[in-house]
């Protein structure tokens, strides 16, 4: 029976690459263990492995294809005594079964209520100069072009973390830095997390500009105790003599299927700290307008970013010099019925909910919050005395999450214009599961999302 | 650590770099001239009469929280101070008012700091353990046991950076030889070749427990040894050795050889901070130390017995350091407490 190659998935949030080419011919006989193809994603290139003996007997996918989905089919490889007349014969046969297709979490769903249209509509930035032309870029791209941007202004800007330099980043962010700004501005550390973090808050207290990777903000851990108590209390204790001009960045939060120790949001860790800012942008626009605003500030700032979120593409102004304001929030949809606030990647759930509720007659007002700390709470509390109603999405755990700050502060200041309970949907109150059932229930989802808006709305 | 996914580009960096030897060096000790011995005597005496000060005014309820003295290691940041330059950085720990006076830091401003007064050098919303002085290259004043060790790194990697010559002593005591970040710090700096004297001041005991009963090695000065990283013990109590083995060091990181480690065999008098009741160690110890190897003392005698000052001359001298730290209290005492709005400045920039 002939054995059907298909697309690996070289990376937990891998969906697609491009086969870029084959080192096997059809014909040629192949041991497990050899490289059969190389395979570019927009992270790196990889090389694909046999894991069957044989002969390549077709090759379905030509090289240089682009877009080549995970697990289609890319190679038919023949087994003993088998020629090319089987791959018609199992052609002809029922196709096998596809790999089971990891069980969708059982949300409930909403019933459709027939409505005429409602406004939510995408809104300008008012950020952005009109008439501004616009390009499409990766969060990826943003990130990896503010640090450029930065690091060509200013000579004290520099770059370290695990894997930044020669590796090119974990996650790609720093392609290309080393051979512009050469290995004493993108600097390679070992694998010591307190160790850098220390080094590059001295280097700040010195006058530096340092930007430090964390490969995962999970790994941070290790050490906070440097961005805690040296980084965000020196200014306060030095009776504002000397601060530490730094930024942290790296992934944040959950990706996909890594388990609890590697899922983890930190937003409310490092908002709790006075002496710190955090950030944590959703699109392109965000992550270079913000990150290139971090690297100016000569505060502490903690920029968080998202696995996901990297590969996604948005437009963003083709300009210059394109710095967006640390601690301003950004309404993306204007509505009138509800208030959604959201940040980060929990902006993918609330702006999808907003198109769904718009079908159902319901208008969001979608915000997205740019910046955790300082809290543009005004733009929240504007919204809020014009719709009455409020929802929070996050995929942080709930307990003493950033939700539960701004329900504190919008219960505070805009008590009387609320017609119903504040409620917030967040990742649940677990430490994050393996399994893609279970990872997927723990954390938000667009109906969740819905079913909590229909309760502030009384709509259910 | 396993997020990242593999990739065809090998990993290139070789780990082929030459293991040099990181013997144990002969200890020197420098030859003083008469204004050598007088200088360390007032700046070491300085100290001592500066604790002594902290230590009454805690007695007195004008110093609150933590107050760690420095008392008996007084030889160690002076030597230090005497052979570094104009630029090079000093970092430490809490027991830090020594390295501050010895920075030139002004008496009355690090005194009303432990009273917390708006003269003090943070303000007063700082306290004893945490003081700095940009202008002076003093970088603190840390409370976290083994934090200044790789901000100290940090500062020796910015001098790197730029170039400037610059060399940045990092202190740490005994008990902070066995956190972990000492040891981050340490390979990066020898694997990047920073200019940063570790100087370890082993005063035997981190708070209550003695070094031997808290480190698996007692020699702190190879706790460097695989990372390659050059160390020597030197007598902390001899000002004389503490300047050489400074010299030595100081001159290897210009140099571009990468860091050095010093671990000064020195003593505190007094307890870890002042709520200590120092049980863990015999009056009979103490008094040992205070009057076979006082630092000041061993000035004291090689001054008289050369002939280059007098008892007059040295009593004069302990007056006039009285009353610089007389004047230093009692602004301390007399400065008011910072505006109530000084809460919510300096938390940003």
């Amino acid at each position: 029976m002939p054995i059907d190659i298909l697309m690996p998935a070289l990376s937990p949030t891998m969906e697609e690459g491009k086969l870029a080419k084959w080192l096997k011919a059809e014909g040629d006989a192949v041991t497990a263990g050899d490289v059969i193809a190389e395979i570019e994603t927009d992270k790196a290139t990889m090389e694909v492995e046999a894991v069957d003996e044989g002969t390549m007997g077709k090759i379905l996918v030509p090289e240089g294809t682009d877009n080549v989905k995970v697990n289609e089919k890319i190679a038919v490889l023949l087994g003993d005594g088998e020629d090319a007349s089987a791959i018609d014969a199992a052609a002809a046969a029922p196709a096998a079964a596809p790999v089971p297709a990891p069980a969708q979490a059982e949300a409930p769903s909403a019933p459709v209520a027939p409505a005429a249209p409602v406004v939510s509509e995408p809104a300008e930035d008012p950020e952005i100069p009109a008439g501004t032309a616009m390009k499409t870029s990766t969060v990826r791209e943003a990130l990896r072009d503010a640090m450029a941007e930065e690091m060509r202004r200013d000579p004290d800007v520099f770059v370290m973390g695990e894997e930044v330099a020669e590796y090119q980043g974990a996650y790609k962010i720093t392609q290309g830095l080393l051979d512009e700004f050469s290995d004493k501005r993108v600097i390679d550390t070992p694998i010591t997390e307190h160790g850098f973090a220390g080094l590059g808050v001295g280097a700040a207290m010195a006058g530096l500009r340092p930007i430090v990777e964390f490969m995962t903000f999970n790994f941070a851990m290790q050490a906070i105790d440097q961005i805690i108590n040296s980084a965000a209390k020196t200014l306060y204790m030095s009776g504002g003599q000397m601060g530490a001009p730094i930024v942290f960045r790296g992934p944040n939060g959950a990706a996909a299927r890594v388990g609890a120790q590697h899922s983890q949001d930190y937003a409310s860790w490092y908002a709790h700290v006075p002496g710190l800012k955090v950030i944590q942008p959703y699109s392109a626009a965000d992550a270079k307008g913000l990150l290139k605003a971090a690297i100016r500030d000569p505060n502490p700032v903690i920029f968080l970013e998202n696995e996901i979120l990297y590969g996604h593409s948005f437009e963003i102004p083709d300009m210059d010099d394109f710095v967006l304001p640390i601690g301003k929030a950004k309404i993306e949809r204007g509505g009138s019925d509800v208030t959604l606030v959201s940040w980060g990647i929990g902006m993918t759930y609330a702006l999808q909910a907003a198109d769904e509720l718009a079908g159902m007659g319901i208008s969001a007002e979608v915000i997205n919050l740019r910046t955790i700390r300082p809290l543009d709470i005004e733009t929240v509390l504007a919204s809020v005395r014009k719709t009455g109603r409020i929802v929070t999405i996050e995929e942080a755990f709930p307990m003493c999450s950033v939700s539960s700050e701004i329900a504190f502060q919008v219960q505070e200041q805009a008590f009387d214009y609320l017609d119903a309970p504040i409620l917030r949907v967040t990742g649940k109150d677990v430490p994050m599961p393996y399994a893609a059932n279970l990872e997927k229930l723990a954390l938000p989802s667009v109906p969740e999302v819905i079913e909590a808006v229909k309760a502030v709305t009384y709509t259910a | 650590m396993a997020t990242a996914s593999k990739t065809t580009s090998a990993r290139s960096k070789s780990a082929s770099r030459t293991r040099s030897t990181a013997k144990k060096a002969k200890p020197a000790i420098a030859e003083f001239k008469k204004d050598d011995e007088l200088h360390a005597y007032r700046e070491m005496l300085l100290i001592r009469r500066f604790e002594e000060k902290a230590g009454q005014l805690y007695g007195m309820g004008l110093i609150g929280g933590f107050c760690h003295l420095y008392i008996g290691q007084e030889a160690v940041v002076v030597g230090m101070q005497m052979a570094k330059k104009d630029g090079d950085q000093m970092i430490t720990g809490y027991r830090d008012h020594g390295h501050m006076l010895a920075m030139d830091l002004d008496p009355g401003a690090v005194m009303a700091e432990l009273t917390g007064r708006r003269g003090g050098l943070s303000k007063g919303k700082g306290g004893s353990m945490h003081m700095f002085s940009k202008e002076k290259h003093f970088y603190g004043g840390h409370g976290i046991v083994g934090a200044q060790v790789p901000l100290g790194t940090g500062l020796a990697f910015a001098n790197k950076y730029r170039g400037n010559g610059n060399v940045s002593m990092a202190f740490f005591g005994d008990g902070a030889s066995n956190q972990g970040q000492v040891y981050e710090s340490f390979n990066m700096a020898e694997l990047w070749k920073l200019p940063v004297v570790y100087v370890i001041e082993n005063n035997k005991y981190g708070m209550g427990t003695s070094v031997s009963r808290a480190s698996a090695t007692t020699d702190l000065s190879q706790r460097g040894a695989s990372f390659n990283i050059p160390g020597e013990q030197v007598d902390g109590m001899d000002v004389r050795a503490v300047r050489a083995a400074a010299e030595k060091a100081l001159a290897w990181c210009r140099d571009g050889k990468g860091p050095y480690i010093l671990e000064m065999i020195t003593y505190r008098y007094r307890g870890h901070s002042m709520s200590d009741p120092a049980k863990y160690r015999s009056k009979d110890e103490v008094q040992k130390m205070r009057t076979e190897h006082d630092p000041i003392e061993q000035v004291r005698a090689r001054l008289i017995e050369k002939g280059w000052a007098s008892e007059d001359d040295l009593k004069a001298i302990d007056k006039e350091v009285r009353a610089r730290v007389a004047e230093a209290a009692e602004f301390a005492q007399s400065d008011p407490e910072p505006d109530a709005s000084e809460l919510y400045t300096d938390i940003l920039l």
